[in-house]
């Protein structure tokens, strides 16, 4: 079934669904996505995919990382708190100093967050349940290898699932944020408007999704891995995927 | 020595189990209580040369794990 709709993905570039950019899959203990990205990236996008034990040192050659969903290290005292300490996360950070495209899903997003890599915090849910739901994305910038497959205001169907996915930021961070356009996508209602019914989780001006300034890391709350076959209720994921090879695909060819 | 650490979220950010545990207490008739914000405590012990020296180990503890400058502040108390 996935090339149909992995070209379908990728706006029938059949190039990118060659699967010849390596992405490497990081695992920590508590990890519960882990495979839910692999499946979406090798199966529905045709990719070559590594799992990365967070104990080892980031060895061999990458063209993107993920950090998954999931409670690595049980949440203990805050999300990511611990996980940024694994001894795979040095090499993370090289990597991404680099110029390395690093992906950070849900807790891989808190992760990314407490190891510095994108500024802020995520906090509990402001009516502090659990969410688990479909919602609206507004792709925000297209500029970014995350999402420049995508149209800017194009509004994506991608579940979340989480208790503390609130974004947080200092009303200077978030002058930094708006400036230097590093929000890549905003909770939205079916219309693509920002409002407070629209934002499940309470976060900072309905901030779903934001890129480092050099705009290689990239953190969000909603699992677009969920969100990569027609089984599962939308497709809408393949967009971030098919962006990031996509983007690797032109990087391969420049430096070729 | 002994080593008492408190970590409040900042002001600023916000704290919807305070929220929750201030209704909570309202309902239960306790109508004079305001500002609840919920933190976190930890005890641990701690060998070092002299007060100076575990102040500063456990502020360098603080700067990286126990708390995120982010969104909490912390204090301490060492006994």
């Amino acid at each position: 079934m996935s090339t149909a709709h992995c070209s379908l993905a990728t706006g029938g570039r059949s190039d990118i669904c060659e699967g010849k950019m390596r992405w490497g899959v990081i695992v920590f203990p508590g990890s519960c996505d882990e495979q839910d990205v692999y499946d979406a990236l090798k199966r529905d996008l045709k990719q070559k995919v590594k799992f990365l034990w967070h104990k080892d040192d980031l060895a061999g050659a990458f063209d993107c990382l993920v950090l998954p969903g999931g409670f690595s290290y049980g949440d203990y005292l805050r999300c990511g708190a611990v996980a940024r300490f694994s001894p795979i996360m040095r090499g993370v950070v090289e990597f991404a100093r680099r110029g390395g495209l690093v992906l950070g899903i849900c807790n891989g997003f808190q992760i990314l967050c407490e190891s510095g890599l994108l500024p802020g915090a995520l906090v509990r849910n402001t009516d502090l349940q659990f969410i688990c739901q479909q919602v609206n994305l507004r792709v925000e910038e297209t500029d970014t290898p995350f999402t420049c497959e995508a149209k800017k205001g194009q509004v994506l169907k991608i579940p979340i699932k989480h208790g503390e996915g609130c974004y947080f930021a200092d009303p200077p961070t978030l002058e930094r944020l708006q400036k230097n356009r590093q929000v890549l996508l905003r909770y939205v209602d079916a219309r693509g408007k920002t409002s407070a019914l629209a934002n499940p989780n309470g976060s900072v001006d309905s901030i779903a999704g934001i890129c480092s300034e050099a705009r290689n890391v990239f953190g969000l709350m909603p699992h677009p891995e969920d969100a990569c076959n027609p089984l599962l209720g939308s497709e809408d994921g393949c967009r971030i995927f098919s962006s990031i090879a996509a983007a690797c695909a032109v990087r391969e060819k420049r430096h070729a | 020595m002994r080593v008492k650490i408190f970590v409040s979220l900042r002001s600023g950010v916000l704290d919807p189990q305070g929220k929750a545990i201030e209704r909570s207490l309202h309902t239960l008739g306790y109508g004079e209580v305001q500002d609840v914000r919920m933190g976190k405590y930890l005890e641990l012990k701690l060998e070092a040369s002299s007060r100076e020296a575990a102040e500063s180990r456990i502020r360098e503890m603080c700067d990286k794990l126990l708390a995120n400058p982010v969104i909490e502040d912390y204090r301490f108390e060492i006994e």
